[in-house]
C-alpha cells in the first residue's frame, strides 16, 4: 500500500462551511465558533483601547475619536448580535453535550429518526431568541440613540 | 405499463495516482430507470461507457460498507440510493472527504480502522476463562440490549467520518465512528472495559474535540446516530469526574438449568477446538 502515492482529500477549514450539502445545526456548530472568535478579538481589541486611558488623556481623547467611526457602530452591533447568538446556542451545547436533549438509544426503523430530530426543537428556539434579541436590540442601537 | 427512463447527467470526480496529478471531473449521460441505484448507474457506466471507472463496493445491499460515496454533496452508499430519489436532472460523485483517495471513488479508510482499534471495540472482563470456555450465558434484560442496540448496526462505512466539521480540520481528532462504538461497548452491561477506554476517550483528540455538529448522525445510512452515543458517552464521563457514577452491576452469569433433564437421544457437545 505505501508505495501507492495518495490524494489527500481534507476538507479543511473551508469544510467548516462547504464541502458537502449539509443540515442546519452543522452551519450553527460553525457559527457557534466564528462568533466565540468574533467576541473574543472584541475582548481583545476592548482591553487595548480601555487601556489608552493609562497614556493620559490627549490618547484617550485620539482613540475615542478613532473608535467613533460609523465602522466601529457597526461592528459593536455586530459584536452584539455574535453574542446572543453564541451566548443562547452555547446554552443548547451545553444541554445537549451533558447528554440531556439527544434522546435515549432507540431502535432505528427507516425512515431514521436522530438525535439531531430530538434536539431540533432547542436548534429552533435559539434562532428564534437570537433574532428576536437582534431585532429589538438594532432597533435601540441604531434609532433610539 | 413502462415507466420512460430519465436521462440522467453524471459528475464524476476521477483520480488515478499513476497519472494525474490532482482530481478532475468527468461527465457521462446515462438513461435511468426507476429504482436504479447509483451503485447499478456505475455498473451501467462502467459496462457501456467507460472501463475505467473505480469504485469500491462488495454487497451491493448495505451491510458491508464498502461504496460510501458523496452522493450529490451528502454520504452516503451507493447501494441503497436510488438515483431518482435524489435528482432528476444531474447527480454528482465524488470520493468520501476526510479520507485520502486511492483512485477514482475510493477513499482510504485505514486511518478510521486505527482509530477505531484504538478505543477498543470489544468486550473487557477479567474472567477470561469464563469467556474462552463458557459454563454458562452473561445475564442481559431486553431493556440493557436496547441501551446500545441501535449502535450495534454500523458498518464502518465511513458516511459520518466524511461529514464531520471537526475531522475536516483536525485529522487527529478520533472521529464519530470510533467514538460511538466506545459507547457501544461501555454501555454493555456485559462490559468492563470502559476504564480501560477512559485514558484515550479522554486524550487530546478525543471524545470532548466533539462540538456536536452533528451531521455524522444525519448522513448515518444504518440510522447509527453516533452523535447520540458521544454525548451519552461524554455525560457518563462528566458524572464519573464528579464522582457521581453510578457503578455498573456486574453482570450475573446465568448456569445450566439444573431442574432440566437432558433428553436421552441428544449426544454430549463435541469437546473445545480452541
Ligand atoms: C453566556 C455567555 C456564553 C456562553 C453560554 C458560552 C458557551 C459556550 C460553549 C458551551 C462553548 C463550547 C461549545 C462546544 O464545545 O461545542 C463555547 C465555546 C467558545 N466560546 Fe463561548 N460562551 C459564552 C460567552 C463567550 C465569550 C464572552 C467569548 C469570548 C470572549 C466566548 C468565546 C468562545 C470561543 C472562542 C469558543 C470556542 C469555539 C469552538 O471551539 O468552536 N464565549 N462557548
Ligand atoms: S456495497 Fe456493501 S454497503 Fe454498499
Amino acid at each position: 500500500m505505501n508505495d501507492i502515492k495518495q490524494q489527500g482529500n481534507r476538507l479543511g477549514i473551508i469544510g467548516w462551511l462547504t464541502g458537502g450539502r449539509w443540515g442546519f445545526e452543522r452551519y450553527m456548530y460553525s457559527l457557534h465558533r466564528i462568533t466565540g472568535l468574533g467576541i473574543l478579538s472584541y475582548f481583545l481589541l476592548h482591553i487595548f483601547v480601555t487601556s489608552s486611558r493609562l497614556f493620559g488623556a490627549r490618547t484617550w481623547e485620539l482613540v475615542m475619536g478613532a473608535v467613533a467611526n460609523p465602522v466601529f457602530k457597526l461592528g459593536e452591533f455586530a459584536v452584539f448580535a455574535a453574542f446572543a447568538f453564541h451566548m443562547l446556542n452555547g446554552l443548547r451545547l451545553i444541554l445537549i453535550e451533558f447528554g440531556f436533549a439527544v434522546g435515549k438509544a432507540e431502535e432505528p426503523v427507516y425512515p431514521y429518526r436522530s438525535s439531531v430530530n430530538t434536539q431540533r426543537p432547542l436548534s429552533v428556539i435559539v434562532i428564534i431568541l437570537a433574532a428576536v434579541i437582534v431585532c429589538v436590540g438594532g432597533y435601540r442601537f441604531f434609532f433610539m440613540h | 405499463m413502462t415507466e420512460k427512463a430519465t436521462q440522467i447527467r453524471f459528475h464524476i470526480r476521477r483520480f488515478n495516482p499513476e497519472t494525474d496529478t490532482a482530481p478532475s471531473w468527468q461527465e457521462y449521460q446515462l438513461d435511468v430507470d426507476p429504482g436504479m441505484t447509483v451503485l447499478d448507474g456505475l455498473h451501467q457506466l462502467k459496462h457501456t461507457q467507460d472501463m475505467t471507472l473505480v469504485w469500491r463496493y462488495s454487497c451491493r445491499m448495505g451491510v458491508c460498507g464498502s461504496c460510501g460515496m458523496l452522493i450529490n454533496g451528502r454520504p452516503g452508499l451507493a447501494c441503497n440510493t436510488q438515483i431518482l430519489h435524489v435528482t432528476r436532472t444531474a447527480l454528482t460523485l465524488a470520493p468520501l472527504p476526510n479520507f485520502p483517495i486511492i483512485r477514482d471513488l475510493v477513499p482510504d479508510l485505514t486511518e478510521q480502522f486505527l482509530k477505531h482499534r484504538e478505543l477498543k471495540p470489544y468486550m473487557i472482563r477479567p474472567d477470561t476463562s469464563e469467556m474462552q470456555h463458557p459454563t454458562g450465558e452473561y445475564y442481559q434484560t431486553p431493556d440493557d440490549l436496547l441501551d446500545y442496540l441501535q449502535f450495534t448496526y454500523c458498518i464502518k462505512c465511513g458516511c459520518c467520518m466524511a461529514a464531520c466539521p471537526t475531522l475536516a480540520t483536525d485529522p487527529e481528532y478520533a472521529g464519530p465512528q470510533p467514538l460511538a462504538q466506545a459507547y457501544r461497548y461501555s454501555r454493555d452491561s456485559r462490559d468492563m472495559g470502559y476504564a480501560d477506554r477512559k485514558p484515550s476517550l479522554t486524550a487530546d483528540h478525543g471524545i470532548f474535540s466533539c462540538h456536536y455538529g452533528s451531521e455524522c448522525s444525519s448522513v448515518c445510512p444504518k440510522g447509527v446516530d453516533p452523535a447520540r452515543a458521544i454525548q451519552l458517552m461524554k455525560r457518563q464521563l462528566v458524572l464519573d469526574y464528579f464522582k457521581l457514577l453510578r457503578k455498573k452491576p456486574p453482570c450475573k452469569t446465568l448456569g445450566p438449568n439444573e431442574h432440566a433433564e437432558r433428553k436421552a437421544n441428544i449426544p454430549a457437545a463435541p469437546p473445545y477446538t480452541v
